[in-house]
């Protein structure tokens, strides 16, 4: 049960391969091993466990982003961080 | 946290949506002439199926089979005795991920180790152990992975950063697993055992997350081989209900395909840029046992020779201990995660087993279907 809430590059350090992303305010450097080569600054990706797994499509993202956020208005600071940062953590599962 | 805040999103986007899924499922099952066993494979679905009463909303003829797909219940003990005796070692950190830390091996869990002083930590993501290994240079940071095919690249990942960054203070322990081996093991072995299975596996509803990185093809020999229909799907209730309508009209127009219901991140050749970073470090293992399944062939990886360097099985190979290890008597996981029987046919589900006090695996994941009943269990 993954949450998978989009996330926005907003930087790239081709170096480390990794990326800073920013998920709804919330923003972490995660790895970009997998779609080192195509991910560019701006784009939404999907992350799992630290890892942008793949890059979606902009106008989905935003629709997305716009039901999660309804949902995490209900919540406090510290809630809405939390969520945000399990919400792409799921236990290695299938 | 995360379960919750899925709830209320899946609440008020999806109940009309799931209930037209549910009528056409059932006009469509009143045109075939026998029952049909869908195995969802993976523990995600199994969740999905039970919090959302979704095995209710099926019509007679139509029975879900709960699948092997959940990593921390198929460890079996011996591999959490090897993190056990590795994360009791003076000058070791053990990292890993979600619930494997609660999980009792023969010698207790990883809490137990640590509150007996042993430093086992929780990772996010395996970029952490980097971090860990960076702020401990005198300790062996160790990352017991596991995981189906969606955390290996990511244990590839992290071997590669290792290197590239020069750090020679993170090891690995391996317990990487793979789908389609074991859902031909379920497959053969109810082939093999016609008459102690009441329950033939005519369906799979494919894992969507596996599929993102291998790619839907893993599946399908299943389809063409074995002949039985596989729609991939997303965990989404609505995803699991509009796979199970695919699986449905396959049989009623009498096709047998490996179809996508989850088209958003699931191709049939998935991320190349993984598969390539898995090829690189890893190779299969010959047997693994798996917890209730016993030994199934080629069903895991490890790291190939070249890495044996970073390998704990080899460098620690004096240390682990290797006798076989029995589950506990009264535990009937191994039949659960073969799909052989629910976990309210176990005798102390609820009563000695519960997810406070798990006597197994499948009490102890949030995977795991005796979880999933436990925790939804006042919609059975
Ligand atoms: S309820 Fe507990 S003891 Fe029974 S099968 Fe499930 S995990 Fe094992």
């Amino acid at each position: 049960m993954c949450l998978s809430i989009p996330s926005k590059v907003v930087k790239i350090d081709k170096e480390k391969c990794t990326a800073v992303v920013d998920t709804m305010g919330v923003q972490r450097e995660v790895g970009i091993d997998f779609i080192e080569n195509e991910v560019k600054i701006g784009d939404y990706v999907l992350i799992h466990i630290g890892f942008a797994m793949n890059i979606i499509d902009e106008k989905e993202a935003l629709e997305s982003i716009e039901t999660y956020k309804e949902i995490l208005e209900l919540m406090d600071k510290e809630e809405r961080e939390r969520a945000i940062l399990e919400g792409d953590n799921c236990d290695g599962n299938g | 946290m995360a379960l919750e805040l899925k709830n209320l999103y899946d609440d008020f986007r999806d109940a009309k949506t799931i209930k037209a899924l549910a009528k056409l499922i059932e006009e469509e099952a009143t045109k075939l002439d026998r029952d049909i066993n869908i195995m969802e494979v993976c523990g995600g679905h199994t969740h999905t199926i039970m919090k959302y009463g979704l095995k209710q909303l099926m019509p007679n003829n139509i029975h879900f089979i709960h699948g092997p797909g959940c990593p921390v219940c198929v460890m079996p003990k011996e591999r959490i005795d090897h993190a056990f005796v590795l994360a009791m070692q003076e000058d070791v950190i053990l990292c890993t991920l979600g619930d494997m830390i609660k999980v009792p091996g023969s010698r207790g869990s990883l809490q137990d180790a640590r509150a007996n002083g042993a430093d086992v930590r929780f990772v996010y993501s395996p970029l952490d152990v980097l971090k860990v290994a960076i702020e401990n240079p005198d300790k062996k940071v160790i990352f017991f992975a596991i995981g189906f095919e969606t955390t290996t690249p990511m244990t590839a990942a992290l071997l590669e950063h290792t290197i590239k960054k020069e750090l020679d203070n993170i090891y690995f322990h391996i317990n990487h697993v793979t789908v389609p081996e074991v859902m031909q093991e379920l497959i053969d072995s109810r082939d093999e055992h016609v008459d102690s299975y009441n329950n033939q596996i005519d369906a799979f509803i494919g894992p969507s997350h596996v599929s993102v990185i291998s790619g839907a093809k893993i599946y399908s020999k299943f389809a063409n081989q074995y002949k039985r229909p596989v729609a991939v799907s997303g965990f989404e209730p609505v995803d699991v209900m509009e796979g199970v309508l695919m699986i449905v009209r396959q049989f009623v127009q009498n096709r047998c395909e490996l179809e996508i219901q989850y088209k958003r991140s699931v191709t049939m050749d998935g991320n190349l840029n993984a598969q390539k970073l898995i090829d690189r470090y890893f190779e299969k293992r010959g047997l693994f046992k798996w917890r209730g399944l016993g030994n199934v062939p080629n069903s895991a990886l490890k790291l190939k020779d070249e890495y044996s360097k970073y390998d704990t099985e080899v460098i620690y190979s004096d240390i682990l201990p290797k006798e076989e290890i029995e589950d506990h008597k009264l535990c009937i996981c191994g039949d659960i995660l073969r799909g052989m029987a629910t976990p309210n046919e176990c005798q102390v589900f609820g009563t000695a087993c519960k997810p406070s006090s798990p006597l197994g695996s499948c009490m102890v994941s949030s995977e795991g279907a005796c979880s999933a009943y436990y925790k939804y269990g006042s919609l059975l």
